[in-house]
């Protein structure tokens, strides 16, 4: 990943480490988990771009506070000591001053949006010698589909890749619209019917990451978590050979059981594919999830539903 | 017969919605039956309800507002107490319940909540200020206060009859297609949304034609108040979007009612297509509200500094620069989309370039208050905590349009926090400011400054107790809506802000404390002169409350604030201008036309939502006579007698010799 150059002193670093720390040193929160407490370079990036441009602006917005607060309490009608200028209104100077420090201030932040997002463009591919493994994910209602082409196994909620390895994420959805999130990973994107999305990450070590929809997809959404294992190198050959070849295949006939509405999915995987599945979803070969079904646990009975009111 | 329509329809087996219906019913019971036995009816009738009074449907709007404020609320408390519970356990909601309460909170919320307070203060100060007797089209104004509260009477109607939409307060399709969502949610959401939209573009036409028309001689534009300003530029952006969303939900009806495919997943639908459009709709929105609420902080900046604003062209420049900047910023609601780097870039500059505006805003009521004498009551009370508040929020904001780090934070508890920040530091502190500082104005009596202040400080405790854990769980990694939670590291976040939920509670309390005691005390409290805060716009150049007619004669504006110039000429040559030539007045009749055609699209919409064919005919066709009927009229103004006129004025010339001796007296004029 070329390494973005706008600053990033050492107090940004140190920050970094420090903001969840400090925030759990209030003794209430866990250390890991957020996205100040990244696992691989885009997250680092993400981060590193968050708390850099919050510190720049916290530099004017800080003493632009206590102004406020300073003119308010000398200029207060009780305080004899402040003079009364009732007729004060037009400055020219103060007028230059107060529409360039946000303007250059916006300026400043410009550059850093625009280097940011074609460095962190979620299409492009992380620079490494190694070779970027693929997956391809399908979000359904409401569960995660991964397929590894390369490996012949697909997984449902639960997502292994080796640590220090880019993946290539192919995203699409076969009903509605959601977001594929790890957290500690870095950048999100849509996950949307008849689309295709391209994400690139990498874990830097082995971990356990959650996972996660960041785009409301209706009832089952709050389930939509799925396990991420980052696994040396080494292992990841060994669950892949655990994997492939036991249990279930995915065919278009066990897909299309899981385009069935279900809630609380169990991770599970699949010993085979069909390797032209994921085009077919993503290309509607394969009609989109029906919705909910009549009789189904979630149908709305007569199109009113008989349990939820608002 | 009913379509739809039948007994599973009412929530028997939920006991929330069910109890909560039989409560509001037996109240509305209850208030019908008082208003009968009072003999009530006439004068509401011909005082309120058929007015086309702008001050009248001003305090409507108000009212409406103020109940849906805390209809929302009771929606919030729900959420956020349900998310507490529901850590690694059920919570009390069940998903189809809780995904309505918080699709109902941000609809109610922002549409029915802050939209229509807004409009009212809008409705109530513009003529006012402008030194003029009405709005350009007073009784197209009734029908678009009557159009909202159908809207909003609709929204509450699913509470007890069906359901309400559980896709978010946007209902983004696929999800919001019959395919994936087939209750009637939906669909109270598009009538209610759809019937609410026509009415507030109404009211737009009708500030714009007024702002741009109806000034009093004098007022050239950059005499008006800043609040005209504000309201014209809020006014310009309900014209020119509105129609966007009143578009972009027929395609949606359309999609539902009739099976097209606009934004379907397959046969050429585009879902992308709606996100783009509603938001193309919705990102201006934010600032129809924030921008009235602006102009209403400048008002009170500059009363209680006892100065002119800092920077007056300065400030409009600024406000015309976010009302156009605004338009070009939709996309950055979903930089997670996938458009590439340089639509991000783009839309994250102009996103970001907003900032400048409200930049050069803030540092010009600051120095509105340097070298003044600045007071400490309520109003600015509340305008300092919008300082605060406010700057905090759009640092969030500025962060979240970073296309890199909107990557991690989008659709966050981070967001909510965010746009929680933005409208209610924003917005509904601006609208508490606003409600204390011309309350007088409307009523004759102020309210009880106590009880005030203990409400701004558990509204602003409350609030940062509430809201700054959010933003905690976001960078966490929590996402929003989520009915049920098994991360335990979120555990004490979240039941932090249900500590701020209980101040706010509080805050809510010492306000309807405040205006119970303010009532009580009304005869204390009672506003004399007009003049209650030393003002220096025309509104309070009039009685509190102001005549039906507001001015006896109109104004002659000769400089930026108006009334603040007769003042001080009245102190130097110590006496009011001469006693003017009255005329008698023309204005305009009572019309029960908004009424009658939000009774009949309140009907239509409801049959719509249940297939009931018959009925929408027969009401639609209804609401259209109305109008036929209204436009043959022959008689549409009406002759107040010089006498009457003369009586009023003569009244209010006395209590402004009072006032006069007091400013002479106490020497506060320079």
């Amino acid at each position: 990943m070329g390494r973005l150059q706008i600053p990033k002193g050492s107090l940004c670093r140190a920050l970094r480490g420090a903001l969840p720390c400090g925030l759990s040193s209030v003794g209430l929160a866990s250390c890991s988990g957020g996205v100040l407490d990244p696992l691989g370079p885009v997250g680092a990036e993400n981060a590193t771009i968050l708390i850099d441009s919050a510190v720049i602006m916290l530099a004017i917005v800080v003493p632009t506070i206590l102004l406020a607060f300073w003119v308010a309490w000398r200029y207060r009608a009780s305080n004899p000591r402040g003079e009364y200028l009732p007729y004060w209104s037009y400055s020219g100077r103060v007028e230059a001053v107060v529409w360039s420090i946000p303007t250059l201030t916006v300026m400043f932040l410009g550059g850093l949006i625009w280097i940011g997002s074609y460095e962190l463009d979620p299409f492009r591919p992380l620079p490494s010698k190694v070779r970027p493994l693929e997956v391809q994910v399908v979000s359904l209602d409401w569960k995660w589909l991964f397929i590894y082409p390369q490996q012949g196994i697909a997984t449902i909620n639960q997502l292994v890749v080796p640590a220090a390895t880019p993946v290539h994420f192919s995203i699409t959805s076969a009903s509605v619209f959601n977001a594929f999130f790890v957290p500690r990973l870095g950048s999100m994107i849509y996950a949307m019917p008849g689309m295709v999305s391209q994400l690139h990450l990498q874990a830097d070590d082995p971990g356990q990451l959650l996972g996660i929809s960041a785009q409301f997809s209706g009832d089952g959404f709050s389930d939509m978590q799925f396990q991420v294992k980052s696994v040396p190198a080494a292992d990841f050959g060994a669950w892949v050979a655990s994997v492939r070849g036991t249990g279930p295949v995915l065919d278009r006939a066990a897909y299309a059981e899981l385009l069935q509405q279900a809630q609380r999915v169990p991770p599970s995987t699949y010993g085979g594919i069909d390797p032209q599945l994921f085009l077919a979803v993503a290309n509607q070969q394969i009609a989109p999830g029906p919705g909910p079904q009549p009789g189904g646990p979630h149908h709305a009975g007569r199109e009113v539903s008989t349990s939820g009111k608002d | 017969m009913l379509g739809k329509l039948d007994l599973s329809a009412i929530p028997l087996s939920q006991p929330i919605p069910l109890i909560t219906s039989f409560v509001v019913i037996l109240i509305a019971v209850a208030v019908l039956i008082l208003i009968t036995a009072k003999g009530w009816w006439p004068y509401l009738w011909h005082e309120w309800i058929t007015s086309v009074d702008h001050k009248r449907i001003g305090v409507m709007y108000c009212l409406l507002g103020v109940v849906m404020l805390i209809r929302g609320f009771a929606d919030a408390i729900m959420m956020r107490t349900h998310q507490a519970l529901a850590i690694d356990a059920p919570g009390y909601l069940p998903p189809e319940h809780y995904d309505q309460v918080f699709t109902a909170h941000g609809t109610i919320m922002i549409l029915f909540g802050a939209m229509p307070l807004v409009l009212g203060f809008m409705n109530f100060l513009v003529p006012l200020q402008l030194g003029v007797r009405d709005v350009a089209f007073p009784t197209f104004n009734s029908v678009g206060f009557w159009l909202t509260a159908s809207g909003a009477l609709l929204v509450n109607v699913s509470l007890f009859v069906g359901e309400f939409a559980r896709t978010g307060w946007l209902p983004y399709p696929p999800l919001s297609e019959t395919t994936y969502t087939p209750g009637v949610g939906v669909d109270y959401y598009l009538w209610a949304v759809q019937i609410s939209g026509v009415g507030t573009l109404i009211t737009g036409i009708n500030i714009v034609t007024t702002v741009l028309k109806m000034r009093c001689p004098g007022m050239s534009f950059l005499r008006m108040p800043v609040f005209c300003w504000t309201a014209l530029a809020s006014c310009m952006l309900i014209v020119a979007t509105f129609p966007i969303l009143s578009a972009t939900l027929a395609m949606l009806t359309l999609d539902r009612y009739l099976g097209w495919h606009y934004f379907t997943n397959t046969a050429g639908g585009n879902p992308m297509m709606f996100v783009n459009l509603v938001w193309a709709w919705g990102h201006p929105e934010v600032y129809i509200l924030v921008l009235p609420a602006f102009g209403i902080f400048s008002e009170i900046f500059s009363t209680f500094s006892g100065k002119p604003l800092f920077g007056y062209r300065s400030m409009v420049a600024a406000t015309l620069f976010i009302c156009i900047v605004s338009m070009m910023v939709w996309l950055h609601h979903f930089f997670t989309m996938g458009a590439g780097p340089a639509v991000n870039t783009f839309f994250g500059i102009s996103s970001s370039i907003i900032a400048v505006g409200t930049g050069v805003k803030i540092y010009n009521w600051i120095f509105t208050m340097y070298g003044g004498r600045v007071r400490f009551e309520v109003p600015m009370l509340w305008s300092m905590g919008f300082i605060f508040t406010f700057i905090i929020g759009g640092l969030t904001g500025v962060l979240l349009a970073i296309p890199p780090a909107d990557f991690v934070t989008h659709n966050s508890m981070f967001l909510v926090a965010h746009f929680h920040n933005v409208i209610i530091g924003g917005v509904v502190f601006g609208i508490f400011a606003g409600l204390e500082f011309w309350f007088p104005k409307a009523f004759g009596f102020r309210l009880h400054e106590g009880w005030g202040k203990v409400a701004f400080w558990f509204a602003f405790i409350g609030f940062w107790v509430t809201f700054t854990p959010l933003y905690v769980l976001g960078l966490l990694g929590m996402t929003r809506r989520l009915q049920h939670i098994n991360i335990e590291a979120w555990r004490p976040w979240l039941y932090i802000s249900v500590i701020g939920v209980g101040i706010l509670i509080l805050g809510v309390i010492s306000q309807v404390m405040q205006l119970v005691v303010s009532i009580r005390d009304r005869e204390t409290l009672r506003d004399v002169t007009g003049d209650p805060w030393d003002g220096r716009s025309l509104e309070w150049a009039t009685p509190s409350p102001p005549p039906f007619f507001n001015f006896a004669v109109m104004p002659n504006v000769e400089g930026e604030e108006a009334y603040w110039g007769i003042k001080l000429r009245a102190v130097e040559t110590q006496q009011l201008s001469p006693e003017p030539k009255y005329e008698p007045i023309h204005m305009p009749v009572n019309s029960p036309v908004g009424f009658f055609t939000a009774f009949f699209t309140t009907v239509f919409g409801f049959a719509m939502v249940w297939y009931i064919w018959w009925l929408a005919s027969v009401a639609l066709v209804a609401a259209f006579v109305g109008f036929v009927v209204f436009a043959w009229r022959d008689i549409h103004e009406f002759e107040v007698p010089i006498e009457q006129v003369a009586s009023v004025d003569r009244a209010r010339r006395a209590a402004r010799e009072a006032l006069l001796e007091k400013l002479t007296r106490q020497e506060v004029l320079p």
